[in-house]
């Protein structure tokens, strides 16, 4: 850093987002950070240098052009910059909140060799935000296609089997299109991972819930309570009359670490300390019915996202103190750097380079610790991440209510078992066409973590949208 | 929304019947399958045996036992009323073969769900003889039905108002030494009842099959809530069940899992009946 810079031009730092003081904010479920203002978006937007081969564009799982909808943030053209990531992508204030843009747009933006790069998320949750505060509530078409009146019924009909990141937005694409498509989902609500894993204080409930009523706008049916592979058998869609099937099951059924005392009382799967809270509202137990999980000391296993929303999650719902337990450092976190730091500002302490061997119960099998192997880092493995390797003899004992096991995912086999004709590669996931998402069986199609494992909303979203235009190739729309 | 299209209360108070109209769900059920099941907007969503389908009257028929809130609602609805959400068929079917001679052993609420079981295993064309447990006579479900396709319905109470007194174990052991060729044995009901059952079999090698009755969040393989531990392997009720084999099953710990919310269970009944009260007066 002491080495004199040869920029011609100062690069401002890029500007903060308001947030709740973290100390208010680890008391509610209210969303931790509130947006820019027109001004401060305005700002940031200024930042970009408009490059002539852009690079951000390369990181976007999507390919939003966002050279363009940031020049038009430049000149305060917000319908043009929503104009520009609407043709991109169905669910921008989504993403604007959850994707990971340090590994993504941000990080190959120029300006982070040199300084910061530009706010690109954050940019374009505003842009979602502000042109949805401007809608009338009765008008939900244009804020997906712009136009005051829906694309006409083209005789294309698509079912989408899952109504997560991936189905929403081949469902957003196709309708927008003019395709007839029905969303089934499992759940009672229409989301996925949006709305029983992503908490509230990230991604608050409405903002999917305003996504989700545009699409229906666009003449999207939502089907909740449809269990593909149990209410439904994929056969059946294309004896109903669908063209095409997209598959975005999402990946689901928790792994767990196969230890001794996993199924003691107190220790949870992600998923389930989550959805009870995310999906059950447990946290607004008794006035909803779901009974919200146990706080106390609460340790949580994982590194990534789903092990930062469960730690901020229990801190929440009032637990004493908070600790995540990881194998790694945190250079090797998969979170969002924006969370973990976040999760730290509210209090949540990580342990890092530790990995639990036993959960030890008391006369009542209730959880009272977690006995953890202390590690250090080895050789890079195939990930290219440095292993951990146990040091020999250093097992340390923490005391804990409530251990919350949050290291990824499994295929779910609840469809795959109904469709054994379904192609799956050597990890179970469905096979498909990394270009179109197409399986082996004809025409249908699949993405998402089904496909890929446990990933991101945004490479979900992409794949849907891959999908999408595949579909709509094959049958000339 | 999934109307009722009849209510029949078995033991008044305690345990009714409901007929709900759920095409998709009728058409698909098997024996053995479940729903899940949220009374309201802000319910609970619990898991419920399927104790009959009618795919021609598109209709399912749930048996329940008033122990939470949830149920004590579900209690409060009548024929016309609708119900949030009902979803399923969930859970992997029984699996029915011709085999010969099947004892389906039911208690309580249990009865409902193998009633179900033992209404395959009859059409599958195996001999079925059906034992039913409860404290007294009153509180009997299904024998009527039962018997409409049993040769042989037993009986077990408590109190000895009907059939031998006592339980059901003491019916099944009877049976095993009357030198009965017994090719399965099918149990659901109180976890101490599965448990008995399964200790009952064990000594003489005869495949007994429990349905678990774990807590459940979504139902559909996602959250881990119902696993339990069979053969020392942790499996999900859910997707893997819910029937397992009682041979293998780790009873202790389904017994603990399924208290693990017990004080905010009685927490929501105690309002439920505040509010059931202030609301009479």
């Amino acid at each position: 850093m002491t080495r004199p810079q040869k920029t011609k031009k100062k690069i401002l730092p890029r500007v903060a987002m308001p947030e709740q003081p973290a100390l208010e904010r680890a008391c509610n479920f209210e969303e931790v950070t509130l947006g820019y203002t027109a001004e401060l978006a305005r700002q940031e937007a200024m930042r970009c240098l408009q490059c002539k081969r852009p690079l951000c564009r390369d990181g976007c799982p999507v390919e939003i052009d966002i050279k363009a909808f940031i020049g038009c943030l430049q000149e305060d053209d917000l319908d043009g910059a929503h104009a520009v990531i609407r043709d991109y992508n169905s669910l921008p204030a989504v993403c604007g909140r959850v994707c990971p843009q340090e590994s993504q747009c941000e990080g190959k933006c120029v300006l982070s060799a040199k300084g910061e790069p530009v706010a690109i998320g954050r940019l374009e949750r505003y842009v979602a935000d502000a042109f949805a505060a401007r809608q009338e509530a009765d008008d939900p078409c244009t804020a997906l296609t712009g136009a005051p009146v829906c694309a006409s019924d083209k005789p294309l009909r698509v079912a989408c089997v899952g109504g997560g990141p991936a189905g929403l937005s081949c469902a957003g694409h196709l309708a927008a299109q003019g395709a007839r498509v029905t969303v089934f989902e499992a759940l009672h609500e229409v989301g996925g991972v949006l709305v029983y894993g992503i908490p509230g204080f990230r991604l608050p409930k409405d903002v999917v819930r305003r996504e989700v009523e545009a699409m229906r706008g666009l003449g999207v049916v939502f089907r909740t309570n449809w269990v593909g592979g149990c209410t439904f058998e994929l056969s059946e869609l294309f004896d109903q009359g669908f063209d095409a099937v997209f598959i975005g099951v999402g990946a689901g059924l928790p792994r767990f670490l196969n230890v001794p005392g996993e199924n003691l009382l107190g220790v949870f799967s992600a998923n389930e300390y989550l959805t009870r809270v995310n999906l059950g509202r447990a946290n607004a137990f008794p006035a909803y019915d779901t009974p919200p999980p146990p706080t106390g000391r609460v340790v949580v296993v994982g590194g990534g996202n789903v092990a930062m929303d469960a730690a901020r999650t229990a801190l929440r719902l009032g637990a004493e103190k908070v600790t995540i337990l990881y194998r790694r450092t945190e250079a090797e976190m998969p979170a969002r750097v924006e969370e973990v730091h976040h999760a730290k500002a509210e209090g949540v302490e990580i342990h890092c380079l530790c990995s639990p061997v036993s959960f030890n119960g008391d006369q009542g099998q209730h959880l009272v610790s977690v006995s953890a192997q202390l590690m250090e880092l080895g050789e890079p493995d195939e990930s290219g991440r440095c292993r951990p390797v146990c040091l020999e003899g250093q097992v340390t004992e923490i005391p804990a209510d409530t251990a919350i096991i949050a290291v990824g995912t499994q295929p779910n086999p609840v469809l795959l078992r109904a469709t054994p004709d379904l192609p799956l590669n050597r990890w179970g996931y469905i096979e498909a066409d990394p270009e179109t998402g197409e399986t082996a069986l004809p025409n249908v199609f699949a993405g998402g973590d089904i496909v890929t494992g446990a990933a991101t909303v945004i490479s979900a979203m992409g794949a849907g949208r891959r999908a999408a235009k595949a579909i709509l190739e094959r049958f000339g729309s | 929304m999934y109307k009722i299209v009849k209510k029949r209360l078995l033991i008044p108070g305690q345990t009714s019947m409901l007929q709900i109209h759920a095409p998709q769900i009728a058409a698909k059920a098997r024996p053995g399958n479940f729903v899940m099941l949220r009374v309201h907007e802000q319910g609970e969503r619990i898991p419920l045996t399927i104790a009959d389908a009618d795919p021609e009257g598109e209709t399912i028929t749930l048996v329940f036992l008033v122990v939470g809130k949830t149920t004590a609602h579900l209690n409060t609805l009548e024929q016309g009323d609708e119900i949030a959400d009902v979803c399923g068929p969930l859970g992997r079917p029984t699996e029915i073969e011709r085999k010969g001679t099947v004892v389906c052993v039911g208690g309580g609420t249990g009865v409902a769900a193998m009633h179900h079981i033992a209404k395959g295993h009859h059409r599958a064309g195996n001999r079925v003889i059906a034992i039913v447990g409860a404290r007294s006579q009153d509180l009997l479900l299904f024998c009527d039905e039962l018997e409409s396709f049993c040769p042989e319905v037993r009986i077990a109470t408590d109190d000895g108002s009907r059939g031998h007194q006592g339980f059901v174990t003491e019916v099944l052991q009877q049976l095993i030494d009357d030198g009965e060729d017994i090719a399965e044995v099918v149990a659901v009901g109180p976890v101490p009842m599965m448990r008995a059952v399964a200790g009952v079999t064990k000594p003489h090698g005869i495949k007994t099959t429990v349905s678990l009755n774990s807590i459940m969040v979504d139902g559909i393989g996602m959250c881990g809530a119902c696993r339990c531990s069979v053969g020392g392997e942790t499996r999900f009720a859910c997707v893997d069940g819910p029937e397992f084999d009682g041979h293998e099953v780790d009873f202790d710990e389904l017994w603990g899992r399924l208290g693990q919310f017990r004080e905010q269970e009685a927490q929501s009944m105690e309002l439920f009946h505040q509010c059931r009260c202030g609301g009479d007066q």
